[in-house]
């Protein structure tokens, strides 16, 4: 741009006598070709300047970026994608992890609470329900000991019963001691007047059976003038619950 | 005077109508703005001094935002654009503030 663009004068020296701000002041008023020419170049600078002022005011994040500084905003948004998809898969494992663990402690617990019934029920600490037999005893004559009892009760155990209340009032479970009291029978403290009202849950016609074959329970209970009746029931509620006591002196043994 | 009323005409009419400039121009625009403005700068030092003629502002002016242009061109095409660029804005910097300086004496005498 040498020959054109180059505005500075070579020959300073060769200026006329009047200093520059008294042409600035002369040329003020005065109007000519050039200045016309002037004004319009000024014009077009100001207008381009203005208007670049303003795109750059509005300029988003990738607008008037180059092709490279494109490319390198790509790959970098490409690089931090699989970060977020990397961190996502991560994120993703360690749910689907602490859901299964979740599962599994909820299966777990569902074991336990079905196993805790189960015991709850052979212990005698929830109350039960199911198909069963009543057997009403009958001793008008209090010829009955303890013993009959206790052949009632282990026969119904072999025949598999799953929970026993005597009148209501005593449940029959793996410690429970049987007495003899003048009065009737004691069992874990508790003293029984007859006439022995015993709920068993169970098959109702194994129940039965076991009671009633030849020379069992209720033929050795007639032999003593008394009676029994058995009544299958489809539904029978054993609502007497013991409470739990820890043993004292049983241990469990670890790991079984 | 003239130039002044100019000055306000380009700046209220690039306000006004807010142009749109094509996509294919938009990297040299900016170039080409302070390409200008050094011609603007050297002629006034050059009317201070004496020696202004219109024709060669002309010129100057034109050719200055042409040849800027052109290097922006050649550089995005040669793949240095970004540091032509601004190789151009810092050549065309260092014009505009010895012109400043010049013209500066001239006002000031300093």
């Amino acid at each position: 741009m040498s020959p054109t663009g180059d505005l500075r004068p070579s020959a300073a020296e060769a200026a006329p006598p009047a200093s520059g701000v008294d042409r600035l002041r002369q040329s003020f008023f005065a109007y000519s070709r050039g200045q016309a020419v002037v004004a319009v170049l000024v014009a077009l600078l100001a207008f381009a300047a203005v208007t670049q002022a303003r795109l750059t005011g509005e300029n988003d994040t990738y607008d008037g970026l180059r092709q490279a500084e494109l490319i390198q905003a790509l790959n970098g948004l490409q690089s931090a994608a699989r970060k977020a998809e990397r961190d996502l898969a991560a994120l993703q494992t360690t749910r689907d992890q602490l859901r299964s663990s979740t599962q599994r402690r909820a299966t777990a617990l569902e074991q336990a609470r079905s196993e805790l019934e189960t015991l709850g029920v052979l212990a005698g600490t929830v109350a039960a329900t199911g198909p069963g037999i009543q057997v009403t005893v009958q001793d008008p004559m209090r010829n009955l000991s303890l013993n009959h009892l206790l052949d009632g009760v282990e026969e119904l155990r072999n025949a598999g019963v799953e929970a026993i209340e005597i009148n209501d009032r005593v449940r029959v479970v793996a410690q429970t001691a049987f007495e003899d009291d003048p009065e009737g029978i004691e069992v874990d403290g508790v003293v029984l007047q007859p006439p022995y009202v015993l709920d068993a849950i169970g098959n109702p016609d194994t129940l039965a059976a076991a009671l009633e074959f030849q020379d069992g329970f209720s033929d050795d209970v007639q032999q003593d003038s008394g009676s029994v009746s058995v009544k299958k029931e489809g539904r029978i509620d054993v609502k007497v619950t013991l409470t739990p006591s820890p043993p004292r002196y049983a241990e469990p043994v670890p790991g079984q | 005077m003239i130039a002044i009323i100019g000055l306000v005409v380009g700046i209220v009419l690039g306000l006004v109508l807010t142009p749109d400039v094509p996509l294919a121009m938009e990297p040299y625009l900016p170039i080409a703005v302070v390409a200008a403005l050094d011609a603007v700068f050297g002629a006034f030092r050059a009317f201070l001094d004496g020696i202004f003629d219109d024709k060669v502002f002309v010129v100057s002016f034109i050719s200055n935002v042409l040849i800027a242009a052109v290097i922006v061109f050649l550089g995005d095409k040669l793949g240095v654009g970004a540091q032509l660029s601004t190789g151009v804005v810092v050549v065309l910097g260092i014009r505009i503030f010895s012109n400043v300086a010049a013209i500066r004496r001239h006002l000031f005498h300093a």
